[in-house]
């Protein structure tokens, strides 16, 4: 057999089950189902509006359906729309958190425990349980700099006007299906606001864990930097191995005001589905939105996806700022039967406004994976810049890579620049350092991550490093 | 050293080496010549144990023990190394971090500590002046862009790096100009020691003006047809191939 052939797959090790009883309301999704969300978490009358709007939009949409991602049509009378670890999540402090959590999140690796990482520099976790926040460590420590970083629950309750004034303001509720089902449903997720002149003194992350088999996860995201400010938050998933395919449907928006700076980076690792089957798995359908808001911003999208069974997802920025920046550097990683349908939306309606986009789609097995990307030149974008840089690596013969590059310019002194690559591993390179003494996994790591190496130098340290551990893992006896 | 005990291989099922012997010993150079597609490369692919041909029947012996069960990398840390006819090219990866790789591989199957990124660089700035190479090569890709003798160079610059205890040498001459093959063939005179050995294949004879073979082998249509001293390859040069191939039918 030759050596690109045969193809295995490294056992998920994220597929365990935590036993943890769980308030789970039945299957189906009506008004009031919405309604009855919106009553458990006692949310003020804004939030039910919003829903209600968003529910109401989502049952005229219909489900969006793509030439280049494939699967059964999704019953969603069949999904769990809430489902919150108990006694309720809603904690004082660390030390109330059910300790079979903590031990959940600490086999993941995520200490939910203020301790100093490794590299001395602590970094900020919010872990989210099927539909709930369960703790937000640092908390304290953030606010005296006035930096608000909590579960999206809390801050309904605490920061109502700036929720009021956001939520929907980037990703409005009716803008696409998922999208719409999400603002209908949501149960949690993360909320961040940095104050005007502030740089956040350490990385703020989310941790999403989807747990109960038949749950959907639909968490929101929203993170406000104000003027002259500065975040880099990051995002880890993984989800426990079932027969039975799982929705993720979330919404990450993301505003940044004058001179502000975000860097949001992704590492996914839902579970794939059965390598040779391609039985069960993550449905990974996402909205993630930018704004750059005011003059002068910067939004930085840094995603390394390697989960998921079907990856639908397309972090985008507005730029609406004069002068300001938007990238998007990404690495997705389809094997066995995955599929990812993924890229980039750059809409340039500030003069001066420059983006890049950065785009490495590795493919292997009989997986498949597009790149689908949109850089829109409005009228008003005066001498906007975008460098768009798409290569895609295939491994053996069976997969398949495409893109789909769309570009609109309404504006003459705006200018879009293209490049494009595909290439493959050869038998004969991995030959070549097998002859030297390195072995395959090690020659594969190699030249992936000669591949990768753009979108890992823009990922903080300690993600490069598991992104880099993560694509090893993921190919390991793609080549056998 | 090396001992190749009529040896059989095939690639997709098409017989292409058929009943080699060969005796190599410590201190010994030999050559190996013979007319394009007649097994010369398929030879030293098979010693290293490239995965896409199947040894059908016969052995290789290095070191008394039999390799053929052993995987590429396995020969490759036993000390046989084989600098490639068309080096391959490697985007992305950095040449410097590549022949770091390999080295410590090396080391650590030799239980000694890896070398990191800075006393490598001493190691390899003087195995660059040993192969007379541009040190501007190694910030590069691996072979990625390189002319023919520039790839040629980086060969032996692995074989500097590695150390090897058997070296097999496919057209390492070829494609190089009157100065980059005696840069080549000093470098391989230096790494030549009494207790290694080299093969060197070759189809011409001007590599064996600078590198003196002890035997040289004429490889015709997967055999070993005739075999001799250094004067064999000079009355190659004279009077091609034909009469040796002629000779050899005649007799069976
Ligand atoms: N990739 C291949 N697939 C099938 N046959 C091959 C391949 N490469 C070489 N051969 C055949 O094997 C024989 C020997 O080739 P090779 O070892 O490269 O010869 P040499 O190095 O002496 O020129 C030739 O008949 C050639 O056609
Ligand atoms: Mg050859």
């Amino acid at each position: 057999m030759s050596t690109l052939e045969s193809i295995a797959n490294q056992e998920y090790k994220y597929g365990f089950r935590s036993d943890i009883e769980s308030d789970v309301i039945p299957k189906g999704l009506t008004e009031d189902t919405v309604r009855l969300i919106s009553a458990r978490k006692n949310e003020p009358a804004f939030m039910l509006e919003f829903r209600l709007k968003a529910f109401r939009h989502w049952q005229k949409m219909e489900e969006p359906h793509w030439a280049n991602v494939d699967y059964p049509a999704i019953d969603y009378q069949d999904i769990i729309y809430y489902a919150a670890p108990k006694p309720k999540a809603k904690k004082k402090s660390l030390d109330e958190v059910d300790p079979e959590l903590l031990k959940t999140f600490d086999k993941l690796g995520i200490s939910l425990t203020e301790q100093k990482r490794l590299s001395g520099v602590p970094i900020a976790v919010d872990a989210v349980f099927d539909s709930v926040s369960v703790a937000t460590t640092f908390k304290k420590d953030l606010l005296k700099h006035g930096i608000i970083f909590c579960s999206f629950s809390e801050a309904v309750q605490e920061y109502p006007e700036l929720v009021e004034k956001y939520l929907g303001s980037v990703v409005p509720t009716t803008d696409n299906f998922f999208a719409a089902l999400n603002s209908a449903v949501f149960s949690d997720g993360s909320f961040c606001y940095i104050p005007p002149d502030t740089v956040c003194p350490m990385d703020l992350s989310t941790y999403f864990r989807i747990n109960t088999e038949g749950a959907g996860q639909f968490e929101r995201t929203l993170i406000i930097c104000d003027r002259n400010s500065k975040v880099s938050y990051l995002e880890g998933c993984t989800a426990p191995m079932f027969d039975t395919n799982q929705l993720h449907a979330a919404v990450v928006e993301l505003v940044a005001l004058e001179n502000a700076e975000i860097k949001y980076s992704t590492v996914q690792n839902w579970f794939a589905g059965d390598p040779k089957t391609g039985k069960g798995g993550i449905y990974n359908f996402v909205t993630k939105r930018g704004k750059c808001l005011g003059d002068h911003s910067h939004i930085s999208w840094t995603q390394v996806e390697t989960g998921s069974a079907i990856t639908w997802k397309y972090p985008s920025c507005i730029l609406q700022g004069d002068y300001s920046k938007g990238e998007f550097y990404s690495v997705a990683l389809t094997n066995n039967l995955q599929q990812a349908d993924t890229g980039t939306k750059m809409i340039h309606i500030g003069k001066n406004t420059t983006s890049t986009i950065i785009s490495k789609g590795i493919s292997a097995g009989k997986s498949t994976n597009a790149y689908r990307g949109m850089v829109s030149m409005k009228k008003s974008a005066t001498n906007a810049r975008n460098f768009t840089q798409c290569d895609s690596m295939l491994i053996g013969s069976n997969c398949a890579a495409n893109t789909f590059p769309v570009i609109e310019v309404q504006n003459k002194t705006a200018r879009v620049e293209h490049e494009a690559s595909t290439s493959k591993i050869s038998e004969d390179q991995l030959f070549y350092f097998r002859q030297r003494g390195i072995e395959t996994e090690e020659a594969m790591s190699a030249i992936i991550n000669g591949f990768c190496k753009e979108v890992f130098r823009e990922l903080p340290g300690e993600f490069a490093v598991e992104a880099t551990r993560l694509l090893g893992l993921k190919l390991e006896n793609t080549v056998g | 050293m090396l001992e190749i005990r009529d040896l059989h291989a095939c690639r997709d099922e098409k017989e292409i080496l058929k009943g080699i012997n060969l005796s190599v010993k410590s201190g010994e150079i030999h050559a190996i010549m013979g007319p394009n597609g007649s097994g010369k490369s398929t030879l030293a692919k098979v010693v290293v144990g490239h995965p896409a041909y199947t040894v059908t029947s016969g052995d290789i012996l290095y070191q008394g023990k039999s390799i053929l069960e052993e995987n590429p990398e396995q020969r490759a840390l036993d000390g046989i190394f084989m600098a490639f006819q068309y080096p391959v090219e490697i985007p992305g990866v950095n040449n410097a971090n590549f022949l770091r790789l390999a080295y410590n591989a090396k080391r650590t199957f030799q239980g000694q500590e890896e070398l990191d990124p800075l006393e490598f660089d001493d190691l390899l700035q003087e195995k660059l002046k040993l192969v007379e190479m541009d040190p501007s090569f190694i910030n590069r890709s691996v072979n990625e862009g390189f002319s023919g003798g520039e790839k040629k160079k980086n060969e032996i610059l692995q074989m500097a790096i590695l150390e090897p205890q058997l070296s097999i040498l496919d057209e390492t001459d070829s494609g190089l100009d009157i100065d980059a093959l005696r840069e080549v063939a000093n470098g391989v005179n230096k790494l030549m020691q009494p207790d290694r050995a080299m093969i060197l294949v070759t189809h011409y004879q001007r590599l064996l003006n600078y590198v003196q073979p002890d035997f040289v082998h004429v490889l015709s249509a997967g055999r070993i047809v005739k075999s001799g001293g250094k004067d064999l390859a000079l009355e190659l040069e004279d009077r091609g191939y034909d009469w040796v191939i002629d000779q050899q039918t005649a007799e069976v």
